[in-house]
């Protein structure tokens, strides 16, 4: 039933959102990698003042068993403002969870019992390959008239194209294929938007078969994952641009575009480069009528011995910082970069997004580093931060640790554990002790019931869930 | 026409007009984008001329049928379609959808246009029209009435028009310059409801004045 008022977690701008009150719940994505156990929603309790605080204090099992759970999102948030398709009294209550491996996707229900959510509806893989002929579904995002989810694969598991499918945002049915005219677009991952502009972004990993069974060597070497960005024309679902960051830069990720409406840029990650094993992050912007993409951070790799390095980079004697997820703040001003192969987690300033200055660093785990947390400091960590998400007021950033079943087992082969952290993140002091380990907050290991932690959202909605209409 | 029958012509004018998703939340959104107040003040007739053009539809169809009709046919006939229409938007949760966020004015104009036309807007008029109070003058159905009928129609459209132009700019203009948008996490009421309901009571009056 629809709310008398809009519901308290929308907010008109950017600048509103970052007044929200902080969070009190966190949901996360964790999977059984033996496909043993069902994957979970895990509920963490993210309440400083809490008796249970960093605890997981729910879990919500699947019912089915190797659906590899990774990223996920809200039903609704601050785009139902948006004044063409304005419908503010819907609820941000369901999450919606993709399986990646499955193609299942659940429609969980937070509202009656935030702690224990409960499964409301089951999408099964033939509707979304029957009615939107896609696959493997990555990443969902609430649009003013729908829910966007993307996906890796074709239909059944058909290596490509991957897309966008529209989701209807009340009955969650699968409406169709969002793409009138895709262009020479073949590889999806991640798609995001200006939306006051009309404009979606989308970025490529590889296909089902690319990437399902690990890093294929030939073709990372080969430079056969994606390397590219899409513009389309959000309204006409048309590809309007291909901005090429060369085919060195393989796997382009997390795309995190400036949530001040008026603004036209954004961020985006891009794992390795096949030339020195640097990870980079590139801003792409306006440049006149087209687009255009710069590299803006280059992440060099680390030089390590080749005896201490898994067999999948022993030969080049280096650890890949593999930059495999970035988020921006609210505001615009901080840009968190994932480096998840060396174990670090850095900030930078992105006032000026063309000129990032570096403000902060954080190492925790690494394939050599094995950096443990200050609240177990006898523990070595494997896995390093990876998945990031931002409170909307800016000030807490939770990582996890795991990136994907079959990665997580080739550079972490003996075991990428399960471990979540948060760090505190402060505006005013723009030096190292401005980003710091929250040491009360740990959960690990057992926590997690076997399971690998993935992506975080948070209760309320979080840096990379909403967008805004209005500056 | 009555005085009562013009205050409520005024009074859902100004109702249409207060409703963020009637339009000025756009013209407010648009004048933000650019940081103008001129696109704020430039988008209003837009919006009221695309629900002039859907509430006179309305209007003009019902006073010209009006002149060949029993009015007592056709206000029960109304009376069914606005229950049944209220019933609907009260039921239905589809959202609608036409634009994006860049656009020019005349798709403004149309979107305003069919933003009224599947809220009802104009068939919420329907008990002012087939009022006994709006009856055009004289009582021979020829050409002559079915011309003064259009000059009700024409009539009604323009004051209602004009009450939802006025509140709805009044709003634009007072959310840009002072209130600011986070007014409407606290003052946007569910008035799609409350709209569903004006047009099951508007029918349901219909129908009760009818038989």
């Amino acid at each position: 039933m629809a709310l008398w008022k809009p519901d308290p977690t929308f907010y008109a701008s950017p600048r509103d959102a970052v007044s929200a009150p902080p969070e009190k719940l966190a949901y996360v994505a964790a999977f059984d990698r033996a496909a043993e156990k069902p994957d979970a929603i895990a509920v963490l309790d993210v309440d400083p003042d809490s008796g249970s605080y960093g605890d997981v204090v729910g879990w919500t099992e699947l019912p089915y068993l190797g659906d590899e759970l990774h990223h996920f999102g809200w039903n609704a948030c601050s785009s139902a403002l948006c004044p063409y398709a304005p419908h503010p009294h819907v609820e941000r209550r369901y999450l919606i969870v993709p399986g990646l491996r499955s193609s299942r996707v659940y429609v969980i229900d937070t509202k009656d019992d935030p702690v224990t959510p409960k499964i409301v509806k089951i999408l099964e893989p033939d509707e979304l390959a029957k009615r939107a002929g896609y696959s493997r579904p990555h990443t969902v995002h609430c649009g003013p008239e729908g829910l966007y989810l993307t996906a890796l694969g074709g239909a059944n598991g058909e290596d490509g194209p991957g897309g966008i499918a529209l989701l209807d945002h009340t009955s969650f049915d699968v409406l169709g294929r969002w793409e009138v005219d895709r262009g020479p677009q073949y590889f999806a991952y991640d798609a995001w938007w200006h939306i006051a502009h009309d404009v979606l972004v989308t970025s490529e990993w590889g296909t089902p078969s690319m990437i399902e069974d690990g890093v294929v060597g030939e073709l990372l070497l080969g430079r056969k994952y994606g390397h590219a960005l899409h513009f389309w024309d959000l309204r006409k679902r048309r590809h309007v641009q291909t901005v090429d960051l060369g085919d060195e830069h393989q796997m382009v990720l997390e795309l995190r575009p400036a949530h001040d409406p008026t603004k036209q840029y954004g961020f985006v990650g891009v794992v390795v480069s096949v030339e020195d094993l640097s990870a980079s992050v590139w801003v792409w912007h306006r440049d006149g009528d087209a687009w255009a993409a710069k590299k803006v951070i280059s992440i060099p790799a680390e030089p390590a011995d080749a005896a201490s390095l898994p067999p999948v980079i022993a030969p080049f004697g280096a650890v890949p910082p593999l930059v495999t997820d970035i988020d921006l703040s609210v505001d615009d001003q901080w840009l968190y970069v994932s480096c998840w192969g060396t174990g670090e987690l850095r900030r930078y300033d992105v006032s000026d997004p063309f000129h990032p200055v570096e403000a902060g660093s954080v190492r925790l785990g690494g394939i050599t580093g094995r950096v443990p947390h200050p609240a177990a400091p006898d523990l070595p960590l494997a896995g390093g931060p990876q998945m990031v998400e931002v409170s909307r007021d800016g000030r807490r950033v939770y990582v996890t640790n795991s990136l994907y079943g079959a990665w997580d087992d080739q550079f972490y082969p003996d075991g990428v554990g399960a471990w979540m952290a948060k760090l505190d993140s402060s505006a005013d002091d723009r030096g190292p002790g401005g980003f710091t380990l929250d040491e009360r907050f740990f959960p690990n290991g057992d926590a997690f019931r076997g399971r690998r932690p993935h992506q975080t959202r948070l209760q309320g909605g979080d840096a990379s869930s909403d967008s805004y209409c209005y500056p | 026409m009555t005085d009562g029958s013009l205050a409520a012509l005024v009074a859902l004018g100004a109702f249409h007009g207060l409703n963020p998703a009637m339009g000025w939340l756009f013209a407010v959104a648009r004048g933000l984008q650019e940081r103008s107040r001129a696109l704020v003040l430039q988008s209003l007739p837009a919006i009221a001329a695309g629900h002039a053009a859907s509430v006179g539809t309305v209007a003009v169809l019902v006073a010209l049928t009006r002149s060949v009709v029993a009015t007592r046919i056709l206000a029960a006939a109304g009376g069914v379609l606005l229950v049944g229409f209220g019933l609907w938007r009260l039921l239905s949760s589809r959202h609608f959808r036409w634009v994006g966020m860049r656009i020019s004015l005349w798709q403004l104009a149309g979107w305003s246009f069919l933003m009224s036309s599947v809220h009802g807007a104009g068939l919420m008029l329907l008990p002012v029209l087939t009022s006994p109070g709006t009856a055009p003058a004289g009582h021979d159905h020829g050409l002559s009435s079915s011309g003064s009928a259009l000059t009700t129609g024409f009539f009604v459209t323009a004051v209602h028009t004009l009450a939802m132009f006025a509140v709805a700019g009044a709003v634009a203009v007072a959310v840009y310059e002072i209130v600011g948008l986070a007014v409407l996490r606290r003052a946007w009421f569910n008035l799609d409801r409350l709209w569903a309901a004006a047009l099951i009571g508007a029918g349901t009056f219909t129908l009760l004045t009818a038989v």
